[in-house]
């Protein structure tokens, strides 16, 4: 990757596409903290978060989703949802043993809080199954789940519909709409499916090579010579209309 | 052609395998050894117990193998299986007479190859009872296979209990004699074993339970559910209470043998626990966690011995100060190792614990640690002119400190700290990523479990009263490892079940220590081969399957 | 925007700060014990010498024990732990061969050809072990997570050693004295070498290069290779990865089996738990050389070895410690515990050793 310069605005969903290969992952793990970019800056609300820990980053409001679902496996759907609280509860060590008042509420609370997002993901039935064993697209909304547990500002998935028919796609399409709506968070999304991309996304970013190829809303895109040229093709353009 | 071969070949195959290890068994000297004890008196004895079990599990295996299931052929393969085997047996006693095997083989003696094997026929004769009997184990094998199920469940369990009973007869004799009339020790056992209808009585004993437990068990299980929340706590409080009072009483029932194995399983269970929440909690496999336990045991010695530094303090001043220093060791040999993960992270713990055990045996440090000579002279705790001394009052201490670790580590299990760890077990990466700071965590991981392993330590050294560098061997710490996941990693009453499976039952059957690492061994291949979650797996998948369960039923 | 100090704040954790500290202070140690000791002049140059000639032996047979342990490593991704029994069983049961010679004096006639004898039945029962172990305790866990399979190698390393000490008793057995071997060569200047130390390390370099060639040249070799890079596009080309690894399993075998009896030729003594403490060293060899590489391996033992035998001396002596030789063990395992924190990968590995397998 090199030269690249992304804005991201408040409230956006914001889609990043490309070919493969094109460092929409690596421009993740950038971001998330998982690699350390050789030069450039990159800023949350002007907070540099160049060489953090992930753990940082996460408390400083950016979470991800992964293209290979990395769900906790032998953990239940409710303590995965627990495991993204963690930045935000604060029972301390000898708290926790001698069990104190202040522990036993946040507790609660956290429970509480994870089974108002395990219900809004549509998994409330299913807290204590073990995360493994759940079917493919509740894997999915989850792990989203377990994203938004921490509170973020600032949401990444990658390739959330992956593997997905068209009527789960769409599901997740309204889903990821819904977040935004509803919880005010700016989304960035890696997608492939252009069908998704084009649907619900306000600002594009098109990648190649690991360079900006164009940047603006999906109709700007759609019209794009270079874009079409270089990465949606005659085939794609077709089922882009 | 191929019909007509599968009479037979499932069982000369496994009969081939099954005589090479009868082979090596009796080879051993555990056949030889084992016909010390009887399990019912003049009837049979352990070693031919051992002898009969192998060759009937052997043809148990061929009948399980043979397709198509055809009840003819499961009979012929089991007897050819039965025949293969004893037919090794021959080989070798032949051999044996034609070569001095002893040459080689220190076990293989004239007893053994011409009296055991063959039932005391000597000669001729004694070779062709053993290919009789061979068959004959074939043809009663291959018929109890085709016993329903249920029959055969029932059987194996009796004839277990049986089993079990006669061999720890001695154990048993005592408690019976504590604790029930004379009639019933009587009735049970002679000076070397159990009667003959002793062992009736309890085959027949353990029959009824198996029996009323499958046709009743059901019924109970849907009753308990069918109880009301209220009801269920307070059942649960009373087995609760019924339970501390049993552990409470039961050093003076079982007699000072029975104790001293308890004290020895309770230490293996604090310290397991400890590392437990190490392991089984945050996935950090430590093997060089024996040296918290030595720091333990060797701030204590030199807290309160009057050798060396002289001090003379008490036992309880000692807990605070290896405590401390257990945990502030855990933290510091956790720093260097904080990037590694897996073997790395075990090879790289143990050669920790190994640096500290060489380094505590070397002349060098002799003079502030003891050398080889160790440190004796350790002080027992005492409480206002109560003093611990025997195994039955250190059993009191054990079991207060087993009682504090399960405490902290059942809170710590589902709270903040403890689903951080768990995370981290399951993908340190993501864990990271969703918040948790993997270096905090992981230091409050080794430091609990050091913690825990100091206080085991202090009791330790307090219990033997002076102590040397070789009690705290790598072996140790492979010990505790294997304890955890033999009784299910992450469970507490899997490290119970495990101490007492793996360090309890061969405690028990000392006099046969020659063998007890073989069989542990063995027995921890088998166990990672066909129940690796261990036999007390944790609780989650557990209530994962019960969920399943209801799911199914309502849906 | 920030200050550059707190950025440095901010990005510098305290565990760096130990972890520069503990290597700084292990370096002033080293450095400061090698002078204090050359200054005091307690050893001779030919008493270095000698340090030098016993670690080369010792460190060859390391090396070929570690071919093993990296072999493994390479295929399976575990640590095999049973490597050691692997190791042990070739040469204590060649130990009867090689009395029964010694008792008909055969041994005093032909000596030559009774050692090959005893190579032969030494790696035979090795290699016979090491394949054995393969089926029957890791082939059924191949996918297992990865705690179940180092769990079953320790069993299997219980298993085996209680198994032989069941089989051929518990006591010492003293191997055979070979009169050929038995004294010194002098070379120039006082300088003298041992018989065996010199046929121990022409005879390990010898089954070394032979192996090596082996997994570099032949077909099958270059199965084992190609299964360790990377087992699912090894398979897709058609290799048989069960096969590889049971060939793989075979060679660190025969390995462990020629180095058995080199050890016990050189100490002259075998029982039952002769494996344990060469086996955690020959590991340390292969991690030092970079696990899952061979000529690693070899240049991990030879090291390993040298700092084995010179280090007491070199670094402890200085400090004048009662009795430095007892820590040698100690030395090994700082190189192995220094070895994985400071450079994971080993010395010649290319892998990253820290990956998630």
């Amino acid at each position: 990757m090199d030269g690249l310069d992304i804005e991201i605005k408040e409230k956006t969903i914001h889609s990043v596409i490309g070919p493969n290969g094109a460092g929409k992952t690596t421009f993740f793990n950038c971001i998330t903290g998982f690699y350390k970019p050789e030069a450039g800056e990159i800023l949350l609300e002007n907070h540099s978060l160049v060489g953090l820990m992930p753990d940082r980053i996460v408390r400083l409001g950016i979470a991800r989703t992964y293209q290979n679902i990395r769900l906790f496996p032998d953990l239940t759907a409710i303590e995965n949802v627990l495991v993204g609280m963690h930045a935000h509860l604060k029972s301390s060590y000898l708290g926790i043993i001698l069990n104190t008042p202040f522990v036993k509420k946040e507790e609660q609370e956290a429970e509480a809080e994870a089974n108002r997002l395990l219900k809004f993901v549509n998994l409330e039935t299913k807290a204590n199954m073990l995360s493994k064993h759940l079917p493919y697209g509740d894997q999915r909304r989850l792990e989203i789940a377990r994203a938004l547990a921490t509170r973020p500002k600032l949401l990444c998935l990658d390739e959330p519909t992956a593997g997905m028919n068209s009527g789960e796609t769409q599901a997740m399409c309204d889903f990821i709409q819904s977040l935004r709506d509803d919880l005010g968070i700016t989304i960035m999304l890696i997608e492939h499916q252009m069908r998704v991309v084009m649907g619900i996304s306000e600002i594009i970013t098109v990648l190649d090579y690991g360079k900006k190829l164009a940047e603006g809303t999906p109709d700007e895109i759609k019209r794009n010579p270079k874009v079409i040229e270089a990465y949606l093709g005659q085939g794609s353009a077709a089922q882009a209309h | 052609m191929e019909q007509i071969r599968a009479i037979w070949r499932y069982g000369i195959k496994v009969g081939i395998i099954g005589g090479i290890v009868l082979i090596l068994t009796a080879l051993i000297g555990m056949i030889e050894v084992f016909t010390q004890r009887q399990i019912i008196a003049d009837v049979v004895s352990m070693g031919h117990a051992l002898y009969l079990a192998a060759g009937l599990f052997i043809c148990y295996l061929a009948a399980e193998r043979t397709t198509p299931a055809k009840p003819l052929w499961i009979i012929s393969n089991s007897m050819f299986a039965g025949l293969t085997t004893a037919f090794f047996l021959v080989l070798l006693i032949i051999l044996g007479r034609h070569v001095n095997l002893r040459l080689m083989f220190i076990n293989a003696s004239d007893l053994l190859l011409n009296n055991l094997l063959t039932f005391g026929v000597q000669g001729n004769d004694g070779l062709r009872l053993l290919l009789i009997a061979g068959m004959g184990v074939g043809l009663f094998t291959g018929l109890f296979y085709l016993l329903p199920k249920f029959l055969r469940t029932v059987i194996l369990w009796s004839l277990a209990g049986s089993a079990f009973a006669g061999v720890l007869q001695e154990l048993i004799r005592p408690i019976l004699a504590n604790n029930f009339p004379d009639v019933i020790s009587e009735w049970l056992l002679t000076s070397d074993g159990l009667t003959l209808k002793g062992a009736l009585s309890i085959f027949i004993f353990i029959a009824l339970i198996v029996i009323s437990w499958s046709i009743k068990g059901g019924g109970i299980r849907q009753g308990w559910q069918g109880l009301p929340k209220k009801q269920q706590s307070t059942w649960r409080t009373i087995g609760t209470i019924i339970l501390l009072a049993v552990i409470l009483i039961a050093p003076w029932r079982l007699g000072l043998f029975m104790s001293e194995v308890m004290t020895i399983v309770g230490l293996y269970v604090l310290l397991g626990l400890g590392l437990n929440i190490v392991v089984g909690y945050a996935g950090l496999l430590d093997l060089g966690y024996v040296a918290f336990f030595a720091i333990g045991a060797y701030v204590t010695a030199l807290i309160t011995s009057p050798e060396i530094m002289n001090l003379n303090w008490s036992f309880w001043s000692a807990i605070p100060f290896a405590i401390f220093f257990g945990i502030l060791a855990g933290v510091l040999l956790g720093v260097p190792v904080l990037k590694m993960r897996g073997d790395y992270l075990a090879i790289a713990t143990m050669g920790f614990g190994e640096i500290i055990r060489l380094l505590v045996l070397s002349d060098a440090l002799r003079p502030f640690l003891g050398g080889s000579q160790g440190i004796g002279q350790i002080a027992k705790p005492q409480v206002l002119g109560f003093v611990f001394k025997g195994p039955q009052e250190i059993y009191y201490l054990i079991v207060a400190g087993c009682m504090l670790v399960i405490f902290v580590s059942w809170r710590l299990k589902d709270s903040r700290i403890g689903r951080a760890w768990k995370a981290m077990r399951e993908d340190e990466d993501v864990a990271q990523a969703m918040g948790i700071n993997l270096v905090s965590n992981k230091l409050l991981a080794f430091g609990t479990g050091a913690g825990f392993a100091a206080l085991s330590g202090v009791i330790f050294g307090s219990k033997i009263g002076s102590i040397y560098p070789h009690s705290f061997n790598i072996m140790v710490s492979i010990n505790i490892v294997c304890l955890i996941i033999f009784g299910g990693i992450g469970s507490i009453p899997g490290v119970i079940v495990g101490a007492a499976a793996l360090i309890g039952l061969p405690e028990l059957l000392r006099e046969f220590a020659e063998y007890r690492f073989l069989v542990y061994g063995i027995a921890l291949v088998v166990m990672m081969l066909i129940r690796p979650e261990g036999l007390w797996p944790e609780e989650a998948h557990k209530r994962e399957l019960h969920e399943d369960k209801t799911n199914e039923a309502t849906g | 925007m920030p200050t550059k100090f707190q950025r440095w704040k901010e990005r510098i954790t305290a565990t760096d700060i130990v972890m520069w500290f503990i290597g700084f202070a292990l370096l002033v140690f080293i450095i400061l014990g090698s002078i204090l000791t050359l200054r005091a002049g307690r050893y001779t140059p030919v008493q270095w010498f000698d340090f030098v000639i016993y670690g080369l032996a010792q460190g060859s047979i390391y090396a070929l024990v570690a071919m093993g342990y990296t072999l493994v490593y390479g295929v399976l991704r575990m640590i095999n732990f049973a490597h050691s029994e692997v190791f042990m069983s070739g040469p204590f049961t060649a130990y009867y061969v090689a009395a029964y010679f010694y008792r008909s004096s055969l041994l005093e006639s032909h000596p030559v050809i009774c050692l090959i004898i005893v190579f032969i039945v030494s790696m035979t029962i090795s290699t016979l072990i090491a394949f054995l172990l393969e089926r029957i305790a890791y082939r059924p866990l191949r996918n297992a997570p990865r705690l179940i399979p180092l769990i079953t190698a320790i069993g299997a390393s219980f298993t085996l050693m209680y198994l032989f000490r069941g089989l051929y008793g518990t006591g010492f057995q003293a191997y055979p004295v070979w009169e050929i071997f038995s004294g010194k060569w002098a070379l120039f200047k006082g300088l003298e070498i041992g018989k065996i130390q010199v046929f121990v390390i022409f005879a390990a370099a010898l089954v070394m290069v032979a192996l090596y060639l082996f997994i570099q040249r032949t077909r099958i070799g270059k199965a084992v290779r190609s299964v360790s890079e990377d087992k699912e596009a090894a398979s897709l080309m058609g290799v048989d990865i069960d096969k590889t690894i049971s060939v793989t399993f075979i060679i660190g075998g025969a390995a462990a089996g020629a180095a058995g009896v080199l050890y016990a030729l050189v100490f002259k003594q075998v029982f039952f738990m002769m494996g344990f403490i060469p086996g955690i060293k020959a590991f340390t060899a292969a991690v030092l050389g970079g696990i899952g590489n061979i000529p690693g391996a070899m240049l991990g033992g030879l090291l390993l070895g040298l700092l084995e035998s010179i280090g007491p001396a070199l670094f402890l002596d200085g400090f004048n410690i009662a009795a430095p030789y007892q820590l040698k063990d100690a030395i090994a395992f700082l190189v192995l515990v220094l070895v994985l924190i400071f450079r994971p990968t080993g010395l010649l590995g290319e892998r990253l050793a820290v990956k998630k397998a």
